[in-house]
């Protein structure tokens, strides 16, 4: 008998989960040699360029394109009158609204696309375009979500005039949406209006922009001969596109190739569909030849999916030792101008149902107003699920300023109120089914971690200090418990443009024993081809390096809904999971076929089928792979080969305890992050590199969000945050050191346990540092302040509260 | 981001660059490292007919550190940072130009553009106006030193003429006692508000003190007044508080994305105490 490998030697070759696989994608990003849309060059190209709208709300009386046609290499110049034979000057929103493609009568936010120039040459494209002649006629401008619902407010959409049944129900105002409610409002107000202690306040998660590094763009490509239209784009969810792209032009989605190459980083800006792609195709289709569109940065934080802008009002009610009674939530939703947002259908506002937190609230009440205001279109999840970020915001926010009321410590009052362990599965007052979680023992880590004691004595020490004229200089403990919900989602209720959001793998395994997998999502960073790779060699036995994973080319990948709300782990992981086992059990049959023995006498060990008791009587996965493919196997079809869609049974739950230590210095407002600890929870671990990662960027843009980043608009629509001069971005300077651990509390439902991260520092991370800034003003009698906290506004805060003498 | 059309010179003298400016007259703009003036053309804010580059001209270049220190106007803003003899003659070069954007834009962008520019914003023209340095332009008419302190006129108009080329700054060895002082938004922003002071001593007394700011008024600020009141002091609370008043009354901020005005001279103030103790802990 040869010496067998121990079979965790054997399971450390895999490097299947939980290992810190390095990712595969690397090798050429740090090169520089991705392959984004931008790279794509193909002979005869056209490029094509928008005149855009410099006013908020003006009326559009006339354009004369004479000029720029007449400039040599300039091909056509379309606009809504050229669109409009086609029925593709409007387009319908992911929302159920429907938004203009290109200015049609008037424009409703600076940036608006106006008009469409093609031209042999990117810059006689950007010359043309100063060529077009516009003729405006400006209107009253409203930017104030509040004042767009005045009676006698402009009205916005002159296209919706009389329509009093929007998508989501009745609208009660011209500038109105939707109003979407959930939970018991009767009974949430009676147990807040009946507790001995009561918090309100108005909580304002500002308007800020995912700003992927790639902005959005893409080439159109209409082949006259076949009939077949390919379209390379920055594609969160390529093949939700091809199904537009078919509805929309009437080309047989079989005709329809749509691909994601290299995508530079979406965060959910990437999910909706832009009047570029429609002008594109349309141009591609009028003149046979290639065109690509690629918008620049300013394009990109003017025009393209916004994400928050909710304006949340909270009531919260506590018994005086501090267990919460009851939670009402009202928000009034910026949406801009058209209802762009990007949720599950039946969801308006996303997931912010989820707003009871972490918490155990016995009765809860939320309204969402959606409101027309003249901004730019979107309101996407911006590194998080659907306006979960919002919620968690919310509710992180509500507690601390429960906390101030009762006078007590806020990392107490959450611990008196969460959802116990034994709870779970856990219903919430507003209808969510929490699959699992301990948060009482991920709590008690991070306050461990980082001596939270010992930080609030050094604190009231700083105080003191402060008060003696011996520091300007204040510490703030920012703490956050969230709570996650992703992975959306179950089809019954849970569907984009009718479609169902399941998610999809197809495996196939050579005779030679590696293998091919293709799923229905698209990395834009996440690491794709490394992790599920990881699922599938855990679950095959075939080592993660001879595993390609391949996605977003609709043409050979599966059908799936694409990639945002962390939903790629939960969903595409899971169907991943169940392809591996169907390849699995195939190879079961195989082995006690040329082991000669019952299938049920095999057990599966690693990366092999060895016969129970007998474990030198083994076939491997290779093997089996390769008998697979040479031999007449009775009852058993050649080949090896799955495919799985998953639809799952539930969103999943992660969630996190994260601690951030703040200094403060009341006279210049600027901020020193001191400590960060950020403990996460996604359930299984499937590459432990790859989450502190995902943490890493998410805790960064988090910070980016709560100390200086936004979409800022003058009272004349005009934006004034439009490049990365005003817009922040940190870079390594400005980012912190972060402490990252965990605690591993497993899905039930999902194959493998895994939840998800990607997410969750973007949702954990803002509260943290909001409350870290909001907590060092606490014993000076602050209770609530409005984000973006930069330099200035903290400044403010301190003279407001008499800091400055 | 895409600029209109353009005509590239890299002409390879100073005279040859004067001719070309004379031959367009206002078509023309010369290019330095072109930090300020490509993003100015990509948001077609500019739009030159002719860029005259100016890379191509070694009499632009090289650094002297010795009582007078001569700095040729195409030195790039890290070859600045890195001179061992500007660190030993003038230390506050490199205090101040290490806070000017990042690295790629120091190793581009030039010390004669960030002077001629003519930006508010820029940090490097308060320090000349603090060093009391002059400037030295070439054109038509033959070579000229212009007082930085009487070069800025108004934003982007300053006395250089159209045809002249700023070919190098210059300036005594400073007094001991230094610090350029900003605050920014983040890496890569203009001030909020910036100070250069420099401090001489002698006996625990200040025996000279010059004052300028940045980005604080439409041009970059010198205040005689807030030097004036160091004369003399030990540079105490209340001469520093006396040199901050004096100073308010020479700046003008604007209310922008930085924050409104009274936010801005809060933290002139703060940051001109800040410097002035630094620079006084170094004299
Ligand atoms: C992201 C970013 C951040 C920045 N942050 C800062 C900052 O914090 N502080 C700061 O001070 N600067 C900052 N800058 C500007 C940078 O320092 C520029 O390099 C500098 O302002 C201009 O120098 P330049 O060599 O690039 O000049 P150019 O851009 O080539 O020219 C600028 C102007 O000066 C004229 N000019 C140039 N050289 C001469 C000459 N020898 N004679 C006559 N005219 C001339 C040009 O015609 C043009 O009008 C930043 C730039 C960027 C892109």
């Amino acid at each position: 008998m040869k010496d067998l490998p121990d079979s965790e030697e054997r399971r450390a070759n895999l490097k299947g989960l939980g290992c810190a696989r390095k990712r595969v994608e690397d090798a050429r990003f740090t090169q520089g040699k991705g392959n984004y849309v931008d790279d794509i060059k193909l002979p005869g190209m056209l490029f094509g360029d928008f005149v855009r709208s410099p006013y908020a709300h003006a009326r559009v009386k006339s354009i004369n394109a004479e000029a720029a046609l007449a400039l040599p290499g300039v091909i056509a110049v379309l606009t809504a009158k050229d669109l409009e034979p086609l029925g593709l000057h409007w387009m319908p929103t992911l929302a159920g609204d429907k938004q203009m493609v290109l200015a049609d009568g008037k424009v409703l936010f600076q940036g608006q696309e106006v008009a469409f120039v093609v031209a042999t040459d990117r810059y006689i494209a950007a010359d043309a375009v100063e060529l077009v002649e516009v003729d405006y006629e400006d209107l009253p401008v409203v930017v104030d979500p509040f004042k767009a619902q005045a009676p006698d407010a402009p009205v916005l959409r002159e296209d919706l005039e009389g329509v009093t049944e929007g998508a989501h129900g009745p609208r009660r105002h011209h500038n109105h949406i939707f109003t979407w409610e959930q939970g018991d409002a009767a009974g949430a107000n009676a147990a807040i209006d009946g507790s001995e202690v009561i918090a309100e306040e108005t909580i304002y998660y500002h308007r800020t922009h995912p700003c992927p590094l790639e902005t959005c763009g893409c080439v159109a490509s209409m082949d006259k001969i076949n009939g077949k239209l390919t379209l390379w784009g920055t594609f969160q969810a390529p093949h939700v596109v091809r199904t537009v792209a078919s509805l929309l032009s009437g080309i047989d989605e079989h005709n329809i190739r749509v691909v994601s190459p290299d995508i530079g980083g979406g965060f959910g800006n990437k999910v909706g569909v832009y009047p570029g792609y429609v002008c594109s195709i349309v141009a591609t289709i009028v003149t046979g030849k290639p065109v690509k569109w690629v918008e620049d940065r300013m394009e990109n934080l003017m025009a393209t999916a916004f994400a928050r802008d909710y304006w949340m009002k909270g009531r919260i009610g506590a018994t005086k030792d501090g267990r919460i009674t009851g939670l009402h939530a009202h928000v009034t939703a910026d949406h801009g101008a058209f209802d762009a947002c990007a949720d599950p259908t039946k969801f308006p506002a996303g997931f912010f149902h989820i707003c009871t937190g972490s918490y155990d609230i016995p009765v809860a009440y939320c309204a969402v107003d959606g409101v027309y205001t003249n901004k730019a279109p979107g309101g996407v999840a911006y590194r998080c699920s659907f306006r979960v970020t919002e919620a968690a915001y919310f509710i992180e926010r509500m507690i601390e300023i429960l906390a101030i009321k009762l006078g007590m410590d806020a990392a107490e009052l959450r611990r008196i109120n969460f959802i116990r362990a034994d709870q779970f599965p856990y219903t919430s007052a507003l209808g969510w089914e929490y699959d699992s979680g301990d948060y009482h023992t991920a709590w008690d880590k991070a306050l461990k971690a980082v001596d939270y004691e010992g930080l609030r004595r050094e604190q009231a020490e700083r105080v003191e200090a402060f008060r003696r004229g011996e520091t300007r200089k204040l510490l703030g403990i920012g703490l956050t418990h969230f709570t996650e919900i992703v992975g959306a989602g179950p089809v019954k209720n849970c569907d984009i443009l009718g479609m169902g959001m399941f998610d999809s793998c197809e495996i196939r395994i050579h005779p030679t024993g590696s293998a091919i997998a293709r799923l229905g999502t698209i990395s834009q960073g996440q690491g794709h081809a490394t992790t599920f790779a990881q699922i599938l060699a855990s679950e095959t036995g075939i080592p993660a390096d001879k595993i390609t994973i391949e996605e977003g080319d609709t043409d050979t990948a599966p059908y799936g809904l694409g990639t945002y709300g962390s939903r790629s782990t939960p969903v595409a992981g899971a169907a991943t999971a169940m392809a591996g086992r169907k390849i699995r059990a195939k190879a079961q049959m195989i082995a006690a076929y040329l082991l000669e023995v019952h299938d049920d006498d095999l057990e599966w060990d690693v990366d092999r089928f060895a016969v129970k008791g007998a474990p030198e009587r083994f076939k491997t996965m290779a093997e089996i792979a390769y008998a697979a493919y040479n031999q007449a196997i009775p009852g058993v079809e050649p080949g090896l080969e799955a495919v799985s869609y998953y639809d799952p049974p539930n969103m999943t739950y992660p969630f996190g305890a994260y601690i951030c230590v703040m200094e403060i210095d009341v006279d210049t407002g600027e901020h020193e992050i001191r400590q960060f600890y950020a403990l996460d929870d996604c359930g299984t671990r499937i590459n432990p590199m790859i989450i502190e990662g995902q943490v890493h960027g998410g805790l960064t843009e988090a910070l980016a969000i709560a100390m200086g980043q936004e979409i800022a608009y003058d009272d004349m629509g005009n934006v004034r945050t439009g490049t990365l001069m005003d817009f922040f971005l940190p870079t390594a300077w400005e980012t912190p050191n972060y402490q990252t651990d965990w605690t591993e509390t497993p899905s039930p439902h999902h194959p493998i346990g895994a939840k998800g991260v990607g997410e969750s520092p973007n949702v954990g991370g803002v509260p943290a540092f909001s409350n870290a800034v909001h907590d060092a003003f606490r014993a000076f009698g602050l209770t609530q302040t409005h984000m973006p906290h930069d330099h200035w506004r903290i400044w403010r805060t301190a003279r407001d509260l008499g800091l400055h003498g | 981001m895409i600029p209109a059309r353009f005509d590239y010179h890299r002409p390879d003298s100073v005279a040859a660059a004067v001719g070309l400016l004379q031959q367009h007259g206002d078509e023309a703009r010369v290019v330095a490292g072109g930090h300020s003036l490509i993003p100015m053309m990509k948001l077609r804010m500019a739009a030159p007919a002719h860029l005259v580059d100016l890379q191509g001209i070694a009499a632009l270049r090289g650094i002297e550190a010795g009582d007078r220190i001569r700095i040729g106007a195409m030195v790039t803003q890290s070859e600045m940072l890195a001179h061992a003899g500007l660190a030993e003659a003038a230390p506050i070069l490199a205090e101040a130009a290490r806070q000017i954007a990042d690295p790629q834009v120091r190793n581009l962008g030039t010390v004669g553009g960030n002077v001629a520019n003519g930006d508010p914003g820029n940090d490097l023209p308060a320090l000349m106006l603090c060093l009391d340095a002059t400037f030295t332009l070439e054109g038509p008419e033959g070579v000229r030193e212009v007082a930085a302190r009487g070069f800025y006129e108004a934003p982007y108009v300053t006395a250089r003429e159209e045809e002249e080329i700023l070919t190098a700054v210059g300036f005594d060895r400073p007094a001991r006692g230094f610090a350029y002082e900003k605050q920014k938004r983040k890496i890569g922003d203009y001030a909020t508000a910036a100070a250069a002071v420099l401090i001489g001593a002698e006996g625990g007394r200040v025996v000279s003190a010059s004052v300028a700011m940045t980005n604080l008024a439409d041009v970059p600020v010198f205040s005689a007044a807030a030097g004036e009141v160091l004369l003399g002091s030990d540079c105490g609370e209340d001469a520093v508080a006396a040199a901050v008043d004096a100073m308010q009354g020479d700046i003008d901020p604007v209310e922008d994305n930085r924050g409104p005005v009274e936010f801005k001279r809060h933290v002139a103030g703060v940051i001109l105490a800040r410097a002035i103790a630094r620079a006084w802990s170094r004299v």
